[in-house]
């Protein structure tokens, strides 16, 4: 079984966002880059999958140079091979997805794991899209997943609870926090991922449907008031809420 | 015409408020562009599917099977895309919740349409929409439009007004779908014990490290019971395990925008507010004068949750007798 992983590079999420000058973008001076937080389950699940059933794994990112560092991460973990798919150019989930999609397909991958969403432009459909681009079976926001010959059983989470999901390989799959404890890289690992060889393909062009007309910040929240130091204050508070804000 | 469509989501076959906040923005949008709008459903038995009309469409298509009553995301995308292909739609709007969010990415490949999720806003300028969306969790917006003809939007629950519904009923067109495609199946549905999801719920009640540990959230349950409310919980909190991810409010979380949130010894981090500043009434109760939620609250109390809660408690009851 060949097993990719789609791996994205994001700023941390500490991390200040700041609109770059040409207002369609953000200022990546002193932002941190890391692995997707999200995308950290997908690496997890991907070698919890290939411990207990054998196979191969491969991590995919899509990006600059840069990404490199979060391949790098992946193979560090303990994934077996990374692809860069170089491309400095803006793309939308749609053409992202069509760039990852026929990676996946000359990998011959028949199991795919990403996060459930990148934690940049929080688009939370490349899962979705890279399926039904290559006409896989998926599952999106997975906190359980058990693969059982040909047969997976997901659990989804919807509100207030969650679907339990049966379908079969092949599958894309989309990682929810929970699904699994990500390991910490071992310095074994570490060292060896530092020999490993990052393959860099060049994926090929396709048009972004979406256009970035403006990215800006959202209105400042003026603070209010101040209502008490003490439970004293209880009384007053339930009475604003009550009579001038209208909401309890 | 346009032909606009508006995807109404039901779940045991009760049809999900999100969705018509979605016809009802979707209809302003028809009448704005002069477009033809109608709405679909997918599902078995569904209740009052013709309410949709009090929202501005007249006409609602429900694609009917059995074995359609819960979700799947192969049979719903089946019936969806064989749909909008016939029907000849080019705008197609989703309400953002799990579902929404789940087939609007796979409609719009068998579309081939772009693609604007988690909409907080649409404004129609020249006869484009413009869509604005939150990026890195609430931390800055977006403005984009889509430059393909067919286009797919997703709008986020909580945030468009469906207003008051009219009498008007809409026209029900029921369509029975022929053996759908069942490869990716939900076999069962677990709910969570009585509780409101903090992505759906109008006043959420979040617990942060300064509950000191699980045993005391006690009181928060008790606070948000007593107001309807959903209980939520800060990263800190969930990565300590004292609170399941599910109720996680900001960055790796939810991105929610209540009426009203109620933080309560939660200090504020950068991916907390980011997840919940566009709610639209917030009380902070935190012992740090200099916490950074107080910068966003509209009403805070600086002083100990442990005095102030339980009296928020019995104050709430007083006014709910």
């Amino acid at each position: 079984m060949k097993i990719a992983v789609c791996v994205s590079h994001v700023p941390d999420t500490a991390t200040k966002i700041n609109i770059a000058a040409d207002g369609k973008s953000i200022d990546p001076s002193g932002v941190t880059y890391v692995v997707n937080p999200y995308d950290e389950f997908a690496i997890e699940e991907a070698l919890k999958t290939k411990e207990k059933l054998g196979g191969e794994t491969v991590a995919i990112s899509l990006g600059g140079e840069a990404n490199k560092e979060s391949l790098r991460k992946a193979l560090a973990m303990g994934i077996d091979n990374a692809v860069l798919l170089k491309d400095d150019s803006n793309r939308d989930s749609i053409s992202i997805a069509k760039a990852l999609a026929e990676e996946i397909k000359a990998q011959g991958a028949d199991l795919v794991f990403c996060g459930k969403q990148s934690v940049d432009l929080d688009n939370s459909v490349t899962g979705q899209l890279i399926s039904e681009i290559l006409g896989y079976n998926s599952v999106s926001v997975a906190v359980t997943f058990n693969l059982d010959g040909n047969k997976i059983i997901c659990e989804r989470e919807i509100e207030g609870g969650k679907e339990i999901i049966e379908t079969t390989l092949p599958a894309v799959i989309t990682a929810q926090k929970g699904l699994n404890e990500p390991r910490y890289a071992s310095l074994k690992g570490i060292m060896a991922a530092k020999k490993k060889v990052i393959e860099e393909k060049q994926p090929a062009q396709s048009g972004s449907y979406l256009e970035i007309v403006a990215m800006k910040r959202p209105a400042a929240k003026q603070a209010g008031k101040i209502v008490g130091t003490d439970a004293s204050a209880v009384p007053e508070l339930v009475r604003l809420l009550r009579e001038e804000a209208k909401v309890i | 015409m346009t032909k606009i469509l508006v995807f109404i989501e039901q779940r045991n076959g009760q049809i999900k408020k999100a969705s018509l906040e979605a016809a009802k923005t979707a209809a302003d949008i028809a009448k704005s562009l002069n477009a033809e709008i109608s709405a679909v459903a997918v599902g078995n038995e569904i209740n009052s599917l013709d309410s949709v009309g009090g929202y501005g469409v007249s006409k609602v298509y429900h694609l009917k099977n059995a074995e359609l009553g819960n979700y799947s995301s192969s049979a719903y995308t089946q019936a969806l895309s064989n749909f909008v292909n016939a029907n000849g739609t080019e705008i197609f709007f989703f309400p953002a919740t799990s579902m929404g969010k789940d087939l609007a990415p796979r409609i719009s490949v068998k579309m081939d349409a772009g693609l604007a999720v988690d909409c907080v806003a649409l404004n129609v300028e020249g006869g484009q929409i413009i869509a604005t969306r939150p990026i890195y969790a609430g931390k800055a917006l977006m403005d984009v439009k889509i430059n393909s003809t067919k286009k797919v939007f997703a709008l986020l629950p909580n945030v468009f007004n469906a207003g008051a519904p009219s009498d008007q009923k809409a026209e029900v067109i029921i369509e029975n779908v022929e053996s759908p495609n069942l490869n990716v199946k939900t076999v069962e549905i677990k709910k969570a014990e009585g509780k409101l999801d903090v992505a759906e719920a109008d006043i959420i009640v979040s617990g942060g490290r300064g509950m000191k540990g699980p045993e005391h959230f006690g009181m928060i349950e008790e606070l948000a019971n007593l107001l309807g409310a959903a209980t939520g919980a800060s990263r800190a909190v969930v990565d300590a395990g004292w609170r399941p991810h599910s109720e996680q409010v900001g960055q790796t979380g939810k991105t929610v925008s209540p009426t009203l949130y109620i933080a309560l010894g939660i200090s504020g981090a950068i991916q907390h507010l980011a997840g919940m500043r566009s709610s639209k009434f917030i009380v902070a109760v935190n012992k740090d004068k200099d916490a950074p939620i107080f910068q966003i609250a509209d009403y805070g109390i600086i002083g100990d949750i442990f005095d102030v809660v339980p009296k928020m408690i019995e104050e709430v009851k007083k006014i709910k007798a």
